[in-house]
C-alpha cells in the first residue's frame, strides 16, 4: 500500500457515497416540484401533503448530496495536485461554472423554499422549487462535461513550456458528445432512481398502512412507475449510443468490460464468461452472436478491438506499460449495470399493468420486489459508474496523464490513510442516521395539513 | 489590467463575500450554547440563519472552484499543502450541513444536542481553519521548485498562523452575535448583545495585534489595518447604542478590510515560499492560459450580479426578525 493506492480508494469510496444521494436529489427535485405545480393547479390538499411528505424526504437526502459534494471539490486539489495543475485550466473551467451557474441557484432557491412557505406569494414559492430543481439538473451536466473530458479530452492542447493542459475551445468541451450522452444516461438514470424511490416508499405505506391515503399512494405508484419505464427507455437508448462511443474512444474499456481478448469481426456479447487473466483468455465464454458487432458499430459484422491487439497498439503508440484495466471487475461491472437496470425497467413495465384500471396486488411479495428494486437501481449506477471509472485506467486523462502520475507528492501515506478513516467512519455513520431518518419518516406518512379555505392562505414553512 | 490579475481580484471577491456571509452564520453556531440556552433560544438562533446559511456556503464552493480554474497551481499547492487543516475543515463542513438539515428532524432531547455539538464544532472548526491558512498563505510556506508544499503540520502552526486563527474566531463570534442582534428577539437578543461586548473585548485585540503583525513584517497595509480596528469599535460603538443594523454593518465592512489586508499584502504572490523567494507560486507564473480567463470572466461578469440579486432577494424575503416561542 502506498499513499496512491489508499488515495484511488478514498476517491472510490467518496465518489460512489456521493453518487447513490445525487441522483435521487436531482430526480426527486424534479419529482417535489411538479407535485407542488399539481397542487398549485388543482388546490387539492392531497397534493399539497404528497409535496410536503415527498419533499421532507427530499430535503434529508438533499443535504447529504451537497456535504458529500463539497468533499468531491476539494478532494482533487488535496489527493491529486499533480493532476490537478495539469488539468485545471480545463477541467477547472465547468466546475467554475457549475458554482457559479448551477449550484448558488440551487442552494439559495432551497433555502427560499424550505421557509418560504409562509413568506412567499404561493406562485413565486412554487417558482422556488423549480429554481432549485433546475440548478440541481444543470449542475449535473457541468460535473459530467469535466467527467467526459477526462474520458474523451477535446478542445485543448498541451503546452510544451509549462507541461499543462489549455483549453483552446470551451464549446468543443461542453458539447463533447460523451458529455451529452452520458448526460442524458445519468440523468435518465437519475429519474429511475427516483422513480422507484416514490415506488418504493408508495408500495410500503399500500402494504402496511392500507387505509390511510390509500389513493393518494395508488396515484403516487402508478406515477412513479410510468416515470421509471420512460426515463428507463431513456437509459437503455443513451446507453447503446454510450457503447458506440466507447469503442470510438475507449475501446479498450469496451473490449475489457466484454472479456474481448482478440479483435474479432463479427464478435458476439458475452452472456457468462470464466477468464485467464494472465493467459488473456477465456476458459469458459457464452455468447449471443453478432450482438457486441451491433451494439459497438452498428453493423452485425462489424469488428471489435481485443485487449491484446489494443495492448500491443497502446505500447507503441505510448511507450511500454500496462494499459489493461481490471478486466474481471468491469466485465462484472457492466453485467450487474445492464441486468440490474433491466430488471427495473422490467419492474415498472410489470407494476403498470399489474396496477391497471384501479387494481392493488393482494400478495406480500409484489409489494416487497417494489421495494427491492430501489436498491437494484442505486446499484445498477454505482456499476455504472465503476464501469465508468475503473474503465479509464491506467489515465486519469485518457492518453494524457497516467493516474500514477497524478497523484499529489508532497502528500504522505499518513495523511491520506488518516484522511481515508475519517472519510470511511464519518460516511458509515451519517448512512445510519440517514436510513433511520428516511425510514422514520415514511413510517409516520404524510402529516395532515388543514385545508386551504382562502387561495391566498399560507402554509406553515419547514423548520430546521 | 491584465487578466490574471482581474482574476486575482475576483476570488479575492469570492473570499470576502465569503467571510463576510459565512462569518456570521459560522459566530452564531459557535454561540448556540451560550446564547441559545433552551430549545427555543437555539431554535431561533438556527432559525435566524436557516434559510441563508446554505447559499452562504456557495460563497466558498465557488471561490475554490475559481481557484481551481483560474491559478491550478495555487489551487492544488494550497489544499495538498494545508492537508490535515484542509481536511478537518472540510469534515466539519460536512456535520455542519448535515446537522442543520437533521437536528429538528427527531423530537428528543439527546438528538439535537449530538446535532447542537456537530453544529458548534461545525463553526468553529472552519472559523479557526480558514483564520490558519490565510496566515500560513501570508507568511509562506517551504514550497520548492517543483511547486510541491513541504511544510509540517507543526509548521502551519507557528505562533502567527495561530493568532490569525484566533482572529478569524473572535471576529466571527463578534459578527454572529450582533448579527443574532438585528435578526432575533426576545432573550436571544438579550444574551446577543452581552455576548457581543464580551467577544469585542477579544477580537478587537487579537484582530488588531495579528494586523499590526501584518503589517510589520510587510511594511505595507496600514490604513486598512486600521480601518478595520476603527470598523470593529465602530460596530461596538453602534451595538451599546442600539443600532443593531449599523453595528452589524460595521463588522461586515471591517472582515472586508481584512480581507483588502490578507489579499493586498498577498499579492502579487499567492504562495510565497520559504525556501526561495524565486519558487513561490505568483499571479504570473500560476494562473491558467488567457483563453480561460478569458471565459470565465465573461461568465462571471454576467452571472455574478445576478447571484448577488438573488442573494439580495431572498436576505430581503427573511427580512423579519426570528421569533420562537417557547414550546
Amino acid at each position: 500500500m502506498d499513499a496512491l493506492d489508499l488515495a484511488r480508494w478514498q476517491f472510490g469510496i467518496t465518489t460512489i457515497y456521493h453518487f447513490l444521494f445525487v441522483p435521487l436529489t436531482i430526480g426527486l427535485s424534479v419529482v417535489v416540484a411538479a407535485l407542488q405545480t399539481a397542487w398549485h393547479r388543482t388546490g387539492k390538499t392531497e397534493y399539497l401533503r404528497a409535496t410536503r411528505f415527498f419533499g421532507k424526504l427530499f430535503l434529508i437526502n438533499f443535504a447529504m448530496g451537497v456535504v458529500t459534494g463539497i468533499v468531491q471539490e476539494f478532494q482533487f486539489g488535496m489527493n491529486w495536485s499533480t493532476y490537478s495543475t495539469f488539468v485545471g485550466d480545463v477541467f477547472g473551467a465547468p466546475l467554475a461554472l457549475e458554482a457559479l451557474l448551477a449550484f448558488f441557484l440551487e442552494s439559495t432557491f432551497i433555502g427560499l423554499w424550505i421557509f418560504g412557505w409562509d413568506k412567499l406569494p404561493k406562485r413565486v414559492h412554487l417558482a422556488t422549487i423549480w429554481a432549485a430543481a433546475i440548478g440541481s439538473n444543470l449542475s449535473a451536466y457541468f460535473i459530467l462535461a469535466a467527467n467526459a473530458w477526462m474520458r474523451h479530452p477535446v478542445g485543448f492542447e498541451v503546452n510544451e513550456a509549462t507541461g499543462r493542459a489549455q483549453l483552446t475551445d470551451i464549446g468543443a468541451v461542453l458539447t463533447n458528445p460523451q458529455a451529452w450522452s452520458t448526460y442524458t444516461h445519468v440523468l435518465g438514470a437519475s429519474f429511475v432512481v427516483a422513480g422507484l424511490f416514490v415506488v418504493a416508499v408508495s408500495a410500503y405505506r399500500l402494504w402496511r398502512h392500507r387505509d390511510a391515503d390509500h389513493e393518494m399512494f395508488r396515484k403516487a405508484l402508478r406515477a412513479g412507475l410510468l416515470t421509471t419505464v420512460v426515463a428507463g427507455i431513456v437509459v437503455a437508448a443513451s446507453g447503446d449510443h454510450q457503447a458506440k462511443l466507447m469503442a470510438q474512444d475507449e475501446p479498450m474499456k469496451l473490449a475489457a468490460a466484454e472479456a474481448l481478448w482478440r479483435t474479432e469481426a463479427p464478435t458476439g456479447f458475452s452472456l457468462f464468461a470464466v477468464g485467464d487473466v494472465e493467459g488473456s483468455r477465456n476458459v469458459v465464454n457464452v455468447q449471443v452472436p453478432y450482438v457486441l458487432s451491433f451494439l459497438a458499430t452498428g453493423e452485425f459484422t462489424g469488428e471489435v478491438e481485443g485487449i491484446v491487439e489494443l495492448q500491443e497498439r497502446f505500447e507503441a503508440q505510448f511507450g511500454p506499460g500496462d494499459y489493461v484495466p481490471n478486466v474481471p471487475v468491469l466485465y462484472w461491472a457492466f453485467r450487474l449495470m445492464m441486468g440490474l437496470g433491466g430488471a427495473a425497467i422490467g419492474v415498472g413495465v410489470l407494476g403498470l399493468w399489474i396496477t391497471r384500471r384501479g387494481r392493488l396486488p393482494e400478495r406480500g411479495w409484489t409489494y416487497g420486489v417494489a421495494m427491492l428494486a430501489l436498491p437494484a437501481a442505486l446499484a445498477a449506477n454505482i456499476a455504472g459508474w465503476v464501469l465508468t471509472e475503473i474503465g479509464r485506467q491506467p489515465w486519469t486523462v485518457t492518453g494524457e496523464l497516467l493516474t500514477a502520475a497524478s497523484v499529489s507528492p508532497g502528500v504522505s501515506l499518513g495523511e491520506v490513510a488518516f484522511s481515508l478513516t475519517t472519510f470511511t467512519l464519518l460516511y458509515g455513520a451519517l448512512a445510519v442516521v440517514e436510513v433511520r431518518l428516511l425510514w422514520r419518516y415514511v413510517q409516520a406518512g404524510p402529516a395532515h395539513v388543514t385545508p386551504t379555505v382562502e387561495p391566498g392562505a399560507r402554509v406553515p414553512a419547514f423548520t430546521y | 489590467m491584465d487578466l490574471p490579475t482581474i482574476w486575482f481580484l475576483a476570488i479575492a471577491l469570492l473570499w470576502t463575500g465569503y467571510l463576510v456571509l459565512e462569518g456570521f452564520d459560522f459566530g452564531v453556531g459557535m454561540l448556540l450554547p451560550s446564547v441559545g440556552r433552551d430549545e427555543s433560544g437555539r431554535r431561533t438562533m438556527i432559525n435566524a440563519i436557516g434559510p441563508v446559511w446554505d447559499g452562504n456556503e456557495v460563497w466558498l464552493i465557488t471561490a475554490i472552484g475559481a481557484m481551481f480554474a483560474a491559478f491550478p497551481a495555487w489551487y492544488a499547492a494550497t489544499l495538498s499543502g494545508f492537508y490535515v487543516p484542509v481536511l478537518l475543515i472540510v469534515v466539519a463542513l460536512v456535520f455542519r450541513g448535515v446537522a442543520f438539515e437533521y437536528r429538528g428532524k427527531i423530537d428528543s432531547a439527546v438528538w439535537r444536542r449530538r446535532w447542537d455539538a456537530a453544529i458548534v464544532g461545525g463553526s468553529l472548526v472552519p472559523a479557526f481553519g480558514w483564520g490558519l491558512v490565510f496566515a500560513n498563505l501570508l507568511r509562506g510556506v517551504e514550497i520548492g521548485a517543483d511547486g510541491v508544499v513541504r511544510s509540517s503540520l507543526l509548521d502551519l502552526l507557528s505562533p502567527y498562523a495561530l493568532l490569525g486563527a484566533l482572529a478569524t474566531t473572535a471576529l466571527f463570534v463578534l459578527h454572529g452575535a450582533l448579527f443574532l442582534g438585528l435578526k432575533t428577539d426576545g432573550p436571544v437578543r438579550h444574551r446577543a448583545r452581552a455576548a457581543a461586548r464580551r467577544a469585542a473585548l477579544v477580537a478587537v485585540p487579537v484582530v488588531g495585534g495579528f494586523l499590526a503583525w501584518t503589517a510589520h513584517d510587510r511594511g505595507t497595509g496600514v490604513p486598512a489595518a486600521v480601518a478595520a480596528v476603527a470598523l470593529l469599535l465602530t460596530a461596538v460603538g453602534c451595538a451599546a447604542q442600539r443600532r443593531e443594523g449599523w453595528a452589524f454593518a460595521a463588522t461586515a465592512a471591517s472582515i472586508v478590510a481584512v480581507s483588502v489586508m490578507v489579499f493586498g499584502g498577498l499579492y502579487p504572490a499567492l504562495l510565497p515560499s520559504l525556501i526561495d523567494p524565486a519558487f513561490g507560486l505568483t499571479v504570473a507564473n500560476a494562473s491558467s492560459a488567457p483563453y480561460t480567463l478569458g471565459i470565465l470572466s465573461v461568465v462571471g461578469a454576467v452571472f455574478l450580479p445576478l447571484v448577488i440579486g438573488y442573494q439580495a432577494w431572498s436576505y430581503w424575503v427573511f427580512r423579519r426578525r426570528v421569533h420562537v416561542d417557547a414550546a
